[in-house]
């Protein structure tokens, strides 16, 4: 039974996240959050695995995601009933290409940094109600695939201001099972409405999406009269230290503050050691935290209830040389069996 | 929510670092100074056996080749990350900025990808480098008739 409050939908038998698994880069394997992750790679461009070029190296890393995912599961992908992918490509061609492997029931998604929210809530909706047994919910994003299609060629020289944030090389995988089995349970689902408060300055990502991530946080704990006190911890998705500074800002403003938030960009990478300036970013990242710290700290109690709030900023290129602001979006999914710790 | 474009713009600008200008302008004063530097050893290495103007222009020659050999391993953009202006700047900026597409979108193929995206930085610099050279050129051409 799905209840409907305002924008959340409230799974009252919740469906459960039964298996999930994270796949990265060398940059990632650097990072604090490396053991969690199911698979980690020093060659990036999987030109050892035959791949030929970025984007197939970012196709492959979201496979081997997947493929971990199934194994922890203890299933086929003939079983899967449901796919929901989506990543930083163009046209989503880094779902695309993994789903021509393997061949399941796919719906591209795309949300840009919010992607793994977007197909979690998606695959939580189908899964709570009945229409797919095992759903997966996944998404990647590749350092290198976003800087050739975004910004400049890799070995070009330049400078990154310090807002600006890395594109993680990471994929996250999550499969989906209907209510009653074993699993971290999926409380709820927020999809968020797209913000814009005009902020133009693509190196500074966190700003553009914060007020996306306030505002789905806000409509979310009007919806269910909660607190953020009743969360052991609320996760935003690659808002950085900018963005997480001027959420904490803007929450203090609204009468919300924000005690236990944690941001997944300042969460997968060392900020001050690593050379990432402002954070992590990229659909890949928030992916990667939450299969990879979240799902584990929630299956071993060390967090009982948690808000899941991936951002992401929906410009193009084309739209930011056309001088147009960078509108962004927040999707809330609220994970966990029960009261906070 | 109690957010307004114009205040919000207040407070990102507030939240958001800026450059460390004084660190930023001694690597791009060093680097860059130290890459003419280069280039006048250079120089006078070739006045050995050449006249100034010859000598010059492979000055020019060698620095461009010497950029796109760093560029291929990334060295160039590892230096460019720390000294800016420094690397982007002299003539071995503008080489790395064709040298790197080049590489970048040979995945594409030698034709829709390399010869298409090749100057896809440096193309503004040379339309707008060609554009201002004809008005200098007919500027100078005037003065020259009223003169």
């Amino acid at each position: 039974m799905v209840l409907r409050r305002r924008d959340t939908l409230l799974f009252e038998t919740p469906p459960v996240i039964a298996a999930w698994a994270a796949a990265g880069g060398k940059k990632e394997s650097e990072g604090p959050l490396a053991s969690g992750f199911a698979c980690l790679t020093q060659q990036a461009d999987f030109s050892g695995e035959g791949c030929k070029n970025w984007e197939q190296a970012e196709s492959l890393l979201q496979r081997k995601a997947a493929d971990a995912c199934l194994r922890k599961a203890g299933i086929s992908k003939k079983e899967i009933d449901l796919a929901f992918a989506g990543d930083l490509q163009a046209q989503c061609t880094a779902s695309n290409y993994t789903m021509r492997g393997l061949g399941m029931p796919f719906a591209g998604v795309y949300g840009a940094c919010s992607t793994m929210a977007e197909t979690l809530g998606l695959a939580a909706c189908f899964a709570a109600t009945g229409m797919a047994r095992q759903v997966l919910a996944m998404t990647s994003s590749h350092f290198c695939a976003a800087e050739r299609q975004f910004r400049t060629p890799l070995e070009y020289g330049a400078k990154r201001t310090p807002t600006a944030q890395w594109t993680a090389t990471a994929a996250g995988a999550c499969l989906l099972r209907g209510p009653g089995q074993q699993g971290v349970p999926v409380r709820s689902v927020t999809f968020g409405r797209v913000q814009d408060y005009q902020v133009r300055d693509i190196n500074n990502m966190g700003a553009a999406m914060m007020p996306a991530a306030a505002a789905t946080l806000l409509r979310y704990f009007t919806a269910t009269h909660t607190a953020p006190t009743d969360f052991d911890a609320i996760f935003t998705g690659d808002l950085g230290e900018v963005g997480s500074a001027l959420l904490r800002e803007q929450m203090e403003k609204e009468g919300v503050p924000l005690p236990n938030h944690r941001d997944c960009g300042c969460l997968l990478y060392d900020t001050a050691a690593q050379n990432v300036q402002a954070g992590g970013s990229g659909a890949g990242c928030s992916a990667a935290v939450l299969c990879a710290h979240i799902l584990p700290k929630l299956q071993t109690g060390a967090y009982r209830r948690v808000l899941f709030a991936a951002t992401g900023a929906l410009m193009s290129q084309t739209t930011f040389l056309q001088g147009e602001s960078i509108p962004s979006i927040a999707h809330c999914v609220e994970l966990g069996g029960g009261d906070r710790q | 929510m109690k957010l307004n474009p114009k205040d919000y713009a207040h407070m990102v600008s507030r939240a958001s670092p800026p450059s460390p200008v004084m660190r930023d302008c001694l690597w791009a004063f060093f680097v860059g100074g130290g890459i003419c530097l280069l280039g006048e050893v250079l120089r006078r290495f070739f006045l050995a056996w050449y006249d100034p103007a010859m000598a010059g222009t492979l000055t020019s020659i060698a620095l461009i080749g010497l950029s796109a050999v760093c560029t291929v391993p990334g060295w160039y953009q590892k230096l460019a990350a720390k000294a800016g202006a420094g690397t982007l700047v002299p003539i071995t900026g503008f080489a790395n900025s064709v040298v790197s597409p080049a590489m970048e979108f040979k995945a594409e193929g030698w034709v829709t990808g390399v010869g298409a995206r090749i100057f896809g930085i440096a193309g503004p610099v040379i339309a707008y480098g060609t554009a201002a050279s004809a008005v200098w050129g007919l500027l100078y051409w005037l003065v020259g008739k009223v003169g």
